[in-house]
């Protein structure tokens, strides 16, 4: 399974049930179905992905996330789960609301536009960055949210989101020490697992 | 396989077939209470039951259909089944793996007992007074049949449209008996409008001088006008905008409009002749009887009109399929299916298939439609066939 994939099915816990939005192959649920008889739903457009995810045995259901989640009721889900999709979605802000209104949890992962490449990319040669990762040219690119880790955190701030974990890695998943201490200049991917706003806080 | 040099049949189709019988001799009790000395359901197979009976599909008809779903029924057969397209060795229902099953509906006019069989208390034809049938005595019936076939539980119930609310109806009164239900180009409930136009085709039908309040048949007629009615208002309907614009445009069949002689549409021509056809194969007391059977499923309504309640009680996994131009069976309403699916906590998968063909995308090689049907069913295969 992919490493970052790996990383979210640690936490989750056996008989949850799952709703992964943007959910590709279906790697994820296809794992937590067998591994921990997770009860998971897969939202996704691309129809090569999803004839993977029926070959896989996947429930994966046909579904644009910009049209919104409004078919599923409040704590409908145990976790919403979201892994390199937010960047790319009409309202990442409204979408964070969405998911925390029907799961309890949610688990986001994304890129970090703060990442020392990027910056150098953009400093040293004056253009969008370009790299295996965000391979698109700026006019032809899915992710038109694309922020550093400090912006996404300034936004979970701002709506009184409480982080509950963080776990920052490199392109190759692997978790140094250096991107621990200076996580925006020297992390690459992010998973945020995030709890519903703070209540009682006037 | 390769073409047989006495067969001039296509080598991708399951070839020549002929449709059997099955007679359940003793009495059958009908959902509106009244029962029937027994009946006869006409069906059809293709492939092979596997030694452990787990490889069998169910092919559930829509509301036009028949028994004879693929194939070929004499060499020089021009018009093979209604879903040729789709059954077949290497087809997305594939009869070199599943073992295929699909009967002529209870009420229907294809063999299957219905209002031109003779009633056995009268010695006349049953007519306009064959007791009113559902979705569930259908069911009901199948399972009979299935028992006769010795198939306990099947790898996939698949249907489109009315077919799909019989698969959906397997689910929900045969939990144990089903893998897997595919429901295409379906609904949990017909809405008001879809109500409409089957109740114009049925005034159509009705209105005809020559129905004779039902009694057509002993009088020597047929009311072919308000058949072929029925079927153009029908026929219109399964179609989109787009796909008749293209497929007919403003083209003439024959005339000028300068001069405004003898014009004919081609879709005027189009339509005539499908109705025509219609009128000449399908009985009007049966069609009727197969629109109400339509109109009233609802099944939940028995459950306070919840539809997750109403799925409760269903074990296997669901694949909805719609299509986007399909605006008597709407994308909506498979939406709403696939939402009471996951509130109740059901496996199932959906896909949303791009086509210009309007509600009758699922009779037709859409090839993301059949890519789609071809996975989810292969899966069906290594789940309950190969490992069961």
């Amino acid at each position: 399974m992919r490493p970052d994939l790996e990383i979210i099915a640690e936490v989750i816990k056996p008989g949850a049930r799952v709703l992964d939005l943007g959910c590709g192959e279906g790697e994820l649920l296809a794992y937590l179905q067998t591994s921990k008889q997770v009860n998971g739903y897969g939202l996704e457009i691309d129809p090569d992905n999803i004839t993977t995810c029926l070959h896989n045995g996947v429930n994966v259901i046909e579904q644009d996330l910009d049209e919104g989640l409004d078919n599923f009721p409040d704590d409908s889900f145990d976790l919403v789960v979201m892994t390199e999709t937010l960047q790319a979605v009409q309202n990442p802000d409204r979408m964070l609301d969405d998911m925390l209104r029907i799961g309890g949890e949610c688990i986001v992962t994304f890129p970090n536009f703060g990442y020392w490449r990027c910056r150098a990319y953009l400093a040293l040669r004056g253009r969008m960055p370009v790299s295996e990762h965000l391979p698109h040219a700026w006019y032809d690119t899915p992710n038109i949210h694309l922020c550093t880790f400090k912006d996404f955190e300034r936004l979970c701030h701002s709506k009184g989101l409480p982080v509950i974990d963080r776990f920052v890695v490199d392109e190759r998943h692997l978790a140094r020490r250096l991107m621990q201490r200076f996580p925006n200049f020297f992390g690459h991917i992010a998973f945020y697992r995030l709890g519903r706003p703070n209540s009682g806080e006037a | 396989m390769a073409y047989s040099v006495s067969s001039s049949l296509p080598s991708d189709s399951v070839g020549l077939v002929s449709p059997q019988v099955f007679a359940h001799p003793s009495g059958f009790s009908l959902r509106c209470g009244e029962t029937l000395e027994g009946f006869e359901l006409v069906y059809e197979t293709y492939g092979r039951l596997n030694a452990a009976r787990s490889n069998a599909i169910l092919v559930c008809h829509a509301l036009s259909g028949s028994h004879h779903a693929a194939g070929y029924h004499s060499e020089d057969d021009k018009r093979p089944g209604w879903w040729e397209s789709c059954i077949g060795p290497g087809k997305p229902i594939d009869t070199d793996r599943f073992f295929v099953v699909c009967p002529n509906n209870l009420g229907g006019c294809h063999g299957s007992t219905g209002p031109t069989t003779v009633d056995p208390r009268t010695g006349e034809p049953f007519g306009p007074n064959f007791p009113v049938v559902t979705v569930e005595d259908w069911v009901d019936t199948q399972a009979l049949l299935a028992d006769h076939l010795g198939i306990d539980r099947f790898a996939a119930v698949v249907g489109g449209s009315l077919g799909g609310m019989q698969a959906m109806r397997w689910a929900t009164d045969y939990p144990d008996r089903l893998h897997a239900a595919v429901l295409i180009a379906c609904a949990a409930r017909l809405s008001a409008q879809n109500i409409a136009f089957n109740e114009i085709a049925r005034q159509a039908i009705i209105s005809d001088p020559e129905f004779h309040g039902g009694n057509y048949r002993q009088l020597g007629v047929n009311p072919d006008l308000g058949l072929m009615l029925a079927r153009m208002v029908g026929h219109v309907t399964y179609l989109s905008d787009d796909g008749m614009r293209q497929r007919f445009g403003r083209q003439l069949k024959s005339g000028d409009i300068e001069t405004a002689q003898d014009v004919e549409f081609q879709v005027e021509s189009y339509l005539h002749h499908q109705g025509r056809s219609f009128s000449q194969r399908f009985d009007a007391n049966s069609y009727v009887l197969m629109t109400r059977a339509l109109d009233y499923f609802d099944p939940a309504r028995e459950h306070d009109d919840d539809l997750v309640k109403a799925l409760a009680s269903a074990t296997c996994r669901f694949c909805v399929i719609s299509f986007t131009t399909d605006w008597r069976f709407s994308v909506a309403r498979s939406k709403e299916l696939v939402d009471a699916l996951i509130a109740a906590g059901k496996n199932v998968a959906s896909a949303i298939i791009e086509s210009e063909h309007g509600h009758d995308s699922f009779l037709l090689n859409v090839p993301r439609y059949f890519d789609v049907l071809r996975a989810y069913l292969g899966r069906i295969a290594t789940e309950a066939v190969d490992a069961p």
